[in-house]
């Protein structure tokens, strides 16, 4: 081992392009990059979605897709991975370049338990059995409880962060030199992302591997990169160590998306209005029971016990949670599109339990609570035009089209997007501009209360602090209640005044946001704002005298 | 289009396409084709295919061609009239089993697997035996064992979209349950209903041939099976009775079946796997 092999890099891309098909909105995924990756050295290329920050780890693992061609040099150990013949990629494939997805349970076989599944990796690199041993340890290896027992189990049994784990134990299984993540914590909650990512970190130094991370979220960044390459549009904008593009950004759209980062930080508190509350919940309880065949055993889940809280006209309460916490459940159940075991829930000028009301006497007060859902793309029937999805309660609630047309106009402009876009179809909207959709249909029966469950999860940051700042505006003008459900506590701190914290379907911890995110009394709140990422990194300046 | 397009990329499915128009087009005009009765005895018994008869004359001296041309009509026309009743009962009871789930679905679901446990064919014979032969109750008989594979699809479709946001934020906004059927949920489940619904005019024809081959199809209207039926006991003697009927069966059947699966890349793109993985 000379001094020369440690300035050289493992991977050496050039010029790499991938051209998309014509037609498209772009010409190509990736525009000629460069980028060097070192060994032993976590390198973290960052953008939003659309920015080829996947497909440029898949032109590396020779995974473009086919009617694509990636152009260029991929240079490792001394030969082009572009033009490679197939079979000298599949030896370095899974042998000396690991890789691990976002969705662990699309990656693995569903029907194969997935001790097999690692020992498949052995396999079909020809490393003579028995495998046993080499499985456990390795299962062993990436903190699994009972790898013995586990090694035996299908992937349906494990969790989410289990599953992960035995994707990184087969990536890992043959000690590859580079090993490439494609948004490896995604899909995970946050303290189970805190988990992967310290295990990610020590794996690497424990073999000394060279890791390429891709990731939309400068808080992974923060927390285990060495080195950050920033893409926008197929082009690498900034490149360097994690400290000088984080502390000092060269590049605009890297200060626009450093910006855009939410933050943990203290809001000021509103003056809490005095006036009786908008909608209270009191004793809501959930539980789910199925039965595994028809005479199998009877299993129950407490989706939500007894949740209670109030929101005020003009007030936001956000619920937290991780996956499972129950969060949406309450949420489906306050609009009452699902109903409850047991529970009273009062919107101001009702008299009786809206859980009790029968259809008939629900309809009229459907209109004063409306619902923003998560996914952008799910929300938007793709088969009616952006006028038929926003005006739809009006028709139902006898507007002539006429109206129904200048009120969809009205509600466009409120939500910022083009009035003439009426008559186009949801696939012409970008994630962004289709949540605008959809608060727009949320508005148009004018409600009081707006119940917003993740609404920006599913979008890039940039637009996400767009969406959370039209949704604080329209709270403002329209002097809403907001019932938010959000697994980001920052975003959390960004915009309620108030905040539950769920956990197995009960509120273990609610109050103003600036008592509950900055001096949690639970364990669980802490645990959870612990597990923020690159939270020492964005440490952010106490925000101004807090108003009373 | 784009929808042209995608079909149009499948050969097989144009070269259907172009069968089955001309098939539909000598069905409506085959009146001015050969304007004769197909029933009327039009020369000698038994002649062989050439000469003043294209495809010969059967043993009562009737016009071979007269009776593939004219047959046409019957067969087709039961094809897609059985077919359409069956996607019409099929894909309300899919819908309203797969939408409102609970005792409804379970209910429709053992009606339906009724249907399903018996043979259909022979469920068809006794039907037809039972109504006396006839085109109404051919028609009837195809559409009553045709439906139940229909209702299963149209129901898995309605279980998977019932539950996404778009058909919730509907019910938030008040619409009304049928609304949400007819103008929410089903024009996303109707691609994979189309092809099924097309592959399914294939075995009704199929199912009319096989009746009328029996027997029991209408004796007072010309049909294909009805030829190859009637054709059997001298196919030694005079092999173009049934081998003609036979290929306009074959031809047809297969055009469908052409169409049927080049509708489903078009309708379906993702399922056809097109991307595929460098490898």
């Amino acid at each position: 081992m000379n001094a020369r092999v440690v300035a050289e890099p493992l991977v050496a891309i050039e010029k790499l392009t991938v051209r998309l098909p014509e037609g498209g909105d772009r010409l190509k995924a990736v525009d000629g990059i460069d980028l060097d990756i070192a060994p032993g050295r976590i390198l973290c290329v960052v953008g939003e979605s659309g920015s080829g920050k996947s497909m440029t780890a898949h032109a590396i693992m020779g995974l473009v897709p086919k009617p694509l061609v990636s152009t260029g040099t991929i240079r490792f150990d001394g030969e082009n991975l572009i033009g490679l013949a197939a079979e000298k990629h599949r030896a370095i494939r899974g042998r000396r370049i690991g890789m691990i997805f976002q969705e662990p349970m699309a990656a693995l076989n569903p029907v194969m338990r997935v001790g097999r599944q690692i020992e498949e990796v052995f396999r079909f690199h020809g490393v003579p059995g028995p495998y046993d041993r080499r499985v456990v340890k390795l299962l062993d290896a990436m903190g699994l409880p009972e790898p013995e027992l586990l090694r035996q189990a299908f992937p349906f049994s494990l969790s989410g962060g289990q599953r992960q784990r035995v994707m990184i134990a087969m990536a890992l299984a043959l000690d590859p030199e580079l090993l490439i993540a494609d948004e490896p914590t995604t899909a995970l909650d946050v303290t189970t992302q805190k988990q992967i990512l310290a295990l990610l970190k020590r794996a690497q130094a424990e073999r000394g591997m060279g890791i390429v991370l891709i990731t939309h979220d400068f808080g992974v960044v923060a927390e285990i990169g060495d080195e950050v390459a920033v893409m926008q549009h197929g082009r690498i904008v900034e490149r360097g160590t994690v400290a000088e593009v984080l502390g000092n950004p060269s590049h605009d759209y890297t200060r626009t998306l450093l910006a855009a980062v939410p933050k943990l930080a203290k809001r000021p508190a509103v003056d809490k209005t005095g006036d009786e509350p908008l909608l209270s919940a009191k004793g809501v309880t959930k539980t789910y029971s199925g039965r595994t065949g028809l005479f199998g055993p009877r299993r129950t889940v407490e989706a939500v016990r007894d949740a209670g809280f109030s929101l005020a006209r003009g007030q936001t309460l956000g619920i937290v949670g991780e996956s499972g916490s129950g969060k949406s459940t309450l949420a489906r159940i306050i609009v009452r599109l699902l109903t409850a075991d047991a529970g009273d829930v009062r919107l101001a000028g009702v008299e009786r339990n809206l859980l009790d009301l029968g259809s008939r006497d629900l309809a009229p007060l459907r209109r004063r609570v409306q619902m923003v859902f998560q996914d952008p793309f799910a929300s938007l029937n793709p088969r009616r035009t952006v006028f038929e999805i926003v005006a739809q309660g009006l028709l139902a609630h006898g507007m002539s089209r006429a109206d129904a047309r200048r009120r969809v106009a009205e509600l466009l402009e409120l939500v910022a997007l083009d009035p003439a876009s009426a008559l186009r179809y949801p696939n012409a909207f970008s994630g962004g501009q289709r949540q605008r959709i959809g608060i727009a249909r949320a508005l148009a029966l004018e409600p009081d209360v707006i119940v917003a469950d993740e609404p920006v999860s599913a979008l890039d940051v940039s637009i996400q602090a767009r969406v959370l700042d039209l949704l604080a505006d329209l709270q403002r003008r329209l002097s809403l209640g907001m019932l938010f459900i959000t697994h980001d506590l920052r975003v959390a701190a960004q915009v309620c005044d108030h905040v539950a914290v769920m956990q197995r379907g009960r509120i273990v911890e609610m109050g103003p946001s600036a008592d509950v995110l900055f001096r949690p009394t639970q364990d669980y709140t802490k645990l959870l704002i612990d597990s923020i990422p690159g939270r020492g990194a964005f440490a952010a300046p106490e925000a101004g005298p807090t108003a009373t | 289009m784009e929808f042209l397009k995608r079909f149009a990329e499948n050969r097989g499915a144009v070269a259907g396409a172009i069968a089955l128009a001309l098939i539909v087009v000598m069905a409506i005009t085959a009146p001015l084709i050969v304007p004769i009765d197909p029933m009327s005895t039009r020369g000698r018994p038994l002649l062989p295919p050439g000469g003043e008869f294209a495809f010969g004359t059967d043993m009562l001296g009737r016009d071979v061609l007269a009776g593939i041309v004219h047959g046409a009509r019957i067969s087709l026309m039961i094809g897609l009239i059985s077919t359409v009743i069956a996607a019409a009962i099929g894909v309300s009871v899919g819908a309203v089993a797969g939408f409102f789930g609970g005792w409804i679905d379970d209910l429709l679901v053992r009606i339906t697997e009724f249907f399903q446990t018996i043979p259909s064919f022979i469920f068809a014979i006794l039907l037809v035996a039972i109504m006396t032969p006839g085109l109404t109750s051919i028609v009837t008989a195809i559409a009553v064992v045709t439906w139940p594979p229909i209702a299963r699809l149209a129901r898995s479709e309605f279980l998977g979209l019932r539950r996404r946001e778009f058909v919730e934020a509907a019910v938030l906004s008040g619409v009304s349950r049928f609304r949400i059927i007819v103008s929410e949920v089903l024009p996303n489940a109707v691609s994979p209903l189309i092809v099924m619904g097309s592959l399914m005019i294939a075995t009704a024809i199929l199912t009319e041939s096989a009746l009328s081959f029996l027997g029991l199809g209408d004796p007072n209207r010309i049909s294909w099976g009805y030829m190859i039926g009637a054709a059997r006991t001298v196919f030694r003697q005079a092999w173009w009775l049934s081998v003609f009927p036979g290929l306009a069966i074959a031809i047809t059947v297969l055009a469908i079946n052409l169409v049927g699966e080049g509708l489903n890349d078009a309708l379906n793109p993702h399922l056809k796997g097109r991307v595929r993985i460098q490898t």
